[in-house]
């Protein structure tokens, strides 16, 4: 009985919120607010997959996450329009409003789960192209290198025109809601762990905890690291795509490096290798962002502050390292227990 | 036909040959020691088998096929485990995940199945952690199984160094200096243990040992290198009277 509490909680939960945010219960503010905290926890998750469970350094989340938003809204305000309402596959100028009006149709919903999907895969295939040359060498070359993609694909979108140039793209349908951010952020959370509980996670680990003998102990050290990138990419780009259809406008400086390390900031706030420390880490971050809004530009003053003490006094995040027990299956919480004490 | 056949083994760093035309047969179930003095290449050996290191010349028949130029997760997957010199465990995990680490070559379902927790992949997995208790029961450590290694006593992190090598399923064992900064008496189990393995896991074991008190004890055969080159092989007996062992390596300590 004790293994439907997990799946029951979650849809009791969907229930409230779908339904809460229909019946106007929450302002459109405090929506927005939830839809930021679910985007951002699959941005944590999937960062934490790289920099957390497989120990090397990612700093060009940002990158991954614009692949997915330039894919997804491609589809929505290129590919889609042109075949429902007849636009120009690539316009001239900047894009009419109108072409969202297909969105309207209630069959957009189901279409927009896959053009998310695509935006993913997308970013996954960027991440393999990345992943294969970086992981043949050692070391911390992976920071350097995912740096440099962040600003290749910044650089790439800002220069090529059908994706708007250094405008972006505007005229982006809302198809992003509470319900669908929900799913999407209990779907990747869902194969994120079961990524890493599988023995595919665990070669990733190993390779965290020492490389050679990872390998000697027959895990295939660069396959795993080069699975375990493309996942995180993935959910990079859902991440991004999803993101796109909240803010309904994006351009390349959206996916600066300032998105980057606000990535990095969750991850460490949530802390290293935990599902449980992404979720608590984005919703703490996303809320406390909000939150300290009153203060203006000292909120940059008092957010770096808090994190400085968070390297001082708990450095290893929130949550480093240990999971609740309701996000396990039964028979992993046994090997949690240890690292908890 | 032996196990293990290393023939013209040479292998140079940079301008140093560091291993020089190393030649042996290791019979099945046997147990082979090899000593030497320090920086004689004794671990270069192991690197070259596990396929750390390419040789530059040379071939390590194993099982009847060619080692040279496969990647070591394959080699450990071929059957040979390893323990090192200085321990190499998997520190921030529980023992009983160091020794499911070391059966993911055994983990043969996919990436869909461990997405969805397929019926497959669960049987696997449950199969996965029988082996690892299993172990743990023989070499009587299972109740460490949930203890991170890090928090391990040295003792029993050489212990776990040793079943997880086991987990991989090897038919050859290499040991790094099994004894490594063990007192006498943990010494003696020690060497119980590798006799005791060897018989329930039907291994042939390569041994690195710098005490002669485990190599005269346990091994049957032994190999004494210096400067990369074999100097001496033969049964321990003959080996403590070997000349030329004597001179690089055994001093006149042993003789008595």
């Amino acid at each position: 009985m004790k293994k439907y509490y997990l799946p029951l909680g979650l849809i009791g939960l969907l229930i409230v919120l779908t339904g809460a945010s229909w019946l106007g219960l929450f302002s459109d503010y405090l929506q927005t607010v939830a839809m930021y905290i679910g985007v951002n926890i699959i941005l944590t998750a999937s960062l934490n997959l790289v920099n957390g469970y497989m120990g090397e350094f990612s700093v060009g989340h940002a990158g991954f996450m614009a692949v997915g938003a330039y894919v997804s809204t491609m589809f929505t305000t290129r590919v889609i329009p042109h075949f429902v309402l007849g636009t120009p596959l690539i316009p001239s100028g900047l894009y009419p409003l109108e072409v969202a009006a297909w969105a309207e149709n209630p069959a957009a919903y189901l279409v927009f789960p896959l053009t998310l999907l695509m935006g993913g895969l997308g970013a996954a295939l960027v991440g393999l192209l990345v992943a294969v040359p970086s992981f043949k060498i050692r070391g911390d070359y992976l920071a350097i290198i995912t740096l440099a993609v962040n600003y290749i694909v910044k650089s790439a979108c800002e220069n090529t025109q059908a994706l708007g140039g250094s405008r972006g793209i505007t005229g982006i349908p809302k198809l992003t809601s509470v319900p669908l951010v929900f799913l999407c952020a209990v779907v990747s959370l869902w194969a994120m762990r079961n990524f890493i509980l599988s023995s595919y996670g665990r070669g990733v680990v190993a390779v965290r905890e020492d490389e050679i003998a990872a390998e000697l102990m027959t895990v295939n050290t660069r396959h795993s690291k080069i699975m375990a990138f493309c996942i995180s990419s993935f959910f990079a780009g859902i991440g991004g795509g999803l993101l796109a259809h909240l803010l309904l406008y994006i351009n390349p400086s959206t996916f600066s490096i300032l998105k980057s390390v606000e990535c990095l900031v969750m991850v460490y706030l949530g802390g290293m290798s935990s599902i449980s420390g992404s979720i608590l880490g984005a919703i703490a971050y996303t809320g406390l962002s909000e939150a300290l809004r009153p203060l203006r530009l000292w909120k940059w003053v008092v957010i770096p502050l808090i994190l400085i003490f968070l390297m001082l006094f708990r450095r290893e995040g929130i949550m480093g390292g240990r999971e609740f027990k309701f996000l396990l299956p039964k028979e992993e919480v046994k090997g949690y227990a240890a690292a908890s004490d | 036909m032996p196990l293990l056949r290393i023939r013209d083994l040479t292998h140079f760093f940079g301008g140093l040959k560091a291993v020089d035309n190393f030649e042996v047969r290791i019979e099945k179930g046997s147990i082979v020691g090899l000593i030497g003095p320090n920086g004689a290449g004794k671990s270069t050996v192991f690197n070259l088998i596990c396929g750390l290191y390419k040789p530059t010349t040379g071939e390590i028949i194993f099982n009847s096929s060619n080692l040279v130029g496969l990647p070591p997760h394959e080699v450990a997957s071929r059957g040979v485990g390893r323990t090192f010199q200085n321990l190499r465990l998997f520190n921030d995990l529980t023992v009983l995940n160091n020794l499911k680490v070391a059966q993911y070559s055994q983990a043969n379902y996919s990436l869909g199945d461990a997405f969805f927790r397929t019926k497959r992949y669960l049987k696997k997995e449950r199969e996965i952690e029988e082996r690892a208790y299993e172990l743990l029961e023989t070499l009587g450590i299972s109740s460490y199984a949930h203890q991170l290694t890090k928090n391990l006593s040295y003792g029993d992190q050489r212990r776990v160094e040793m079943v997880r090598a086991l987990a991989l399923r090897p038919s050859l064992l290499l040991l790094d200096e099994p004894t490594a900064g063990m007192s006498p008496a943990e010494m003696m189990t020690m060497t119980e243990l590798i006799e005791e393995i060897r018989e329930k896991f039907d291994l042939t074991i390569f041994l690195i040992e710098h005490r002669m008190r485990v190599v005269m004890g346990i091994c049957e055969q032994v190999l004494a290198i210096d400067f990369g080159a074999l100097i001496g092989e033969g049964t321990p007996a003959e080996i403590r009277n070997n000349p030329k062992v004597i001179k690089a390596y055994l001093g006149e300590e042993v003789m008595m």
